[in-house]
């Protein structure tokens, strides 16, 4: 059988709503390791051995590991302990501390490369190291790590396709759907793909108007 | 008033390794008196000037702002909290200005007042107009300093330190990466705080501006004070060869 996009339109509201859960799960993971990869980077430079070591193999199990397999420990097997995630959740959690640790990587590495005399103003004006970090050091960090962390962003944009799996209904597994009641896997995964692109589009503008606003305060 | 010891410095030595940096240096500083620190690269004038607030803490001596020690040895936590307290006191400018990028002037200028006295943010903004008028660059509140001129950077760090209300102040040769047409607005400013009577102490390689604003010049040499005096009698009159050489270079520039 040919091509035939006409069947797209009457599963519009279906792959809307799998957009909505593809941004909303993007928005909820991306803040999750924008601010989880800020806490790890501090553990990781500051924090007392009995913190930096369980975070070093945690730091491990999320960069060694595929990410599938994450997901599936977090959703499936946490049951078995008692925590008995929404999918959603388990996708949120799972996504956003893998993603945290990259994340947590450059924040280390554009934390340590902020000036020594950055340090030196602030704790000579009487700011205690905690408050050097929190006001003067992190921020500068961050900003400078914008363009990186924004790459991460986007793949992780793209990587929640995969919590799918796990059965939260975003814009692959409402594709999937159309998909089995249609039997059109062309045009729905075709559809899906633009979608992805409108959303990504829209992503990289708002990192690059980000960018922007940043500039003069660096 | 002003014969009273503010600042003091006592049998302050300091090493890296095997190689002493300061040798048993002495030095009293009084209230409103405004002393320059000169000598050749290298001597430890810096060190010197960043052991007064525990930038570099010294190897072995003392240093006091009127009866509080500075270099305390306390356990580490009540040591931070202590040299978080007197670093207030005392205000510090950079070669280099150190102001902080990613807050404007005003929010470079509030940051530790708001951080460290509490103050309410009407408050805060008003303690910035006041020190950026002070050092004239009112119309400058709202810019980065990436914004402004090196100079311009400098008078922000002054006014920075200054809203701070410290009570001496200190000056790691703050002009030295300035374009030579910016360091005037600098001097001019501290000059100023110089007739405000602000208790100051300077490293400078600017024996003009040393002879005419400090009461008090220190030659530096290999760790230890060659000699020191009224800026008279160093510049005009010194005693000591070394003192000479050192002047013979820099005043013939
Ligand atoms: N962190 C450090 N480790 C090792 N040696 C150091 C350190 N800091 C300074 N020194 C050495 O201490 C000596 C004094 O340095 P200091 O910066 O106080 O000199 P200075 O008089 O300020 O010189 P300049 O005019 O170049 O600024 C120099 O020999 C310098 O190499
Ligand atoms: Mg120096």
């Amino acid at each position: 059988m040919g091509l035939d996009f006409s069947v797209v339109p009457g599963f519009f509201g279906v792959l809307l709503m799998g957009a909505g859960w593809t941004v909303a799960i993007t928005v909820c993971a991306g803040l999750l390791s924008f601010f989880g990869g800020i806490v790890f980077a501090v553990v990781a430079l500051y924090g007392h051995w009995s913190l930096r070591w369980p975070f070093r193999g945690f730091a491990f199990l999320f960069m060694g590991t595929p990410l599938l397999l994450q997901l599936f420990l977090i959703y499936f097997g946490l049951i078995q302990i008692g925590i008995d995630l929404p999918a959603f959740v388990a996708g949120v959690i799972g996504l956003g501390l893998h993603f945290a640790v990259y994340n947590s990587e450059l924040i280390q590495a554009s934390i340590l490369a902020v000036d020594k005399g950055q340090y030196e103003g602030a704790r000579t004006l009487g700011l205690s190291r905690g408050q050097t970090l929190r006001k003067v050091v992190i921020p500068q960090a961050v900003r400078a790590v914008v363009p990186p962390m924004g790459n991460n962003m986007i793949a992780l944009l793209k990587d929640s396709a995969l919590v799918s799996v796990i059965g939260v209904m975003e814009l692959t597994l409402a594709a999937q759907q159309a998909i089995s009641r249609t039997y059109r896997p062309f045009e729905f995964y075709l559809a899906a793909a633009f979608c992805y692109y409108i959303v990504n589009l829209a992503l990289e503008a708002g990192l690059r108007r980000l960018e922007r606003r940043i500039a003069a305060s660096r | 008033m002003s014969d009273q010891a503010f600042v003091t410095i006592k049998n302050a030595a300091k090493s890296y390794g095997t190689l002493e940096v300061l040798k048993d240096i002495n030095l009293t500083v009084q209230r409103g008196q405004i002393v320059a620190i000169i000598g050749p690269s290298g001597s430890g004038k810096s060190t010197l000037l960043r052991a007064i607030n525990e930038l570099d803490p010294l190897t072995s001596g003392e240093v006091w702002l009127e009866d509080v020690q500075i270099n305390k040895k306390l356990p580490h936590r009540q040591y931070e909290a202590h040299v978080n307290q007197v670093r207030q006191d005392i205000g510090m400018v950079f070669q280099h200005f150190n102001l902080f990028p990613h807050l404007t002037v005003r929010g470079n200028i509030t940051l530790a007042p708001r951080m460290l006295k509490g103050l309410s943010e009407a408050d805060a903004n008003k303690l910035a107009e006041e020190q950026l008028a002070k050092v004239g660059l009112s119309e400058k509140i709202d810019e980065y300093p990436s914004r402004l001129s090196g100079g311009q950077k400098q008078r922000v760090a002054i006014a920075r330190a200054l809203a701070m209300k410290p009570k001496v102040m200190l000056f790691d040769e703050a002009t030295s990466a300035l374009d030579p047409e910016l360091v005037e607005e600098v001097n001019l400013v501290m000059k100023q705080l110089a007739e405000e009577h602000m208790t100051m102490i300077i490293v400078t390689h600017e024996m003009d501006f040393a002879a005419s604003v400090c009461d008090r010049v220190l030659f530096m040499d290999q760790g230890v004070v060659v000699e020191e005096g009224p800026p008279s009698v160093i510049f005009q009159n010194p005693e000591n060869e070394r003192t000479r050489n050192f002047l013979r270079k820099h005043l013939s520039r």
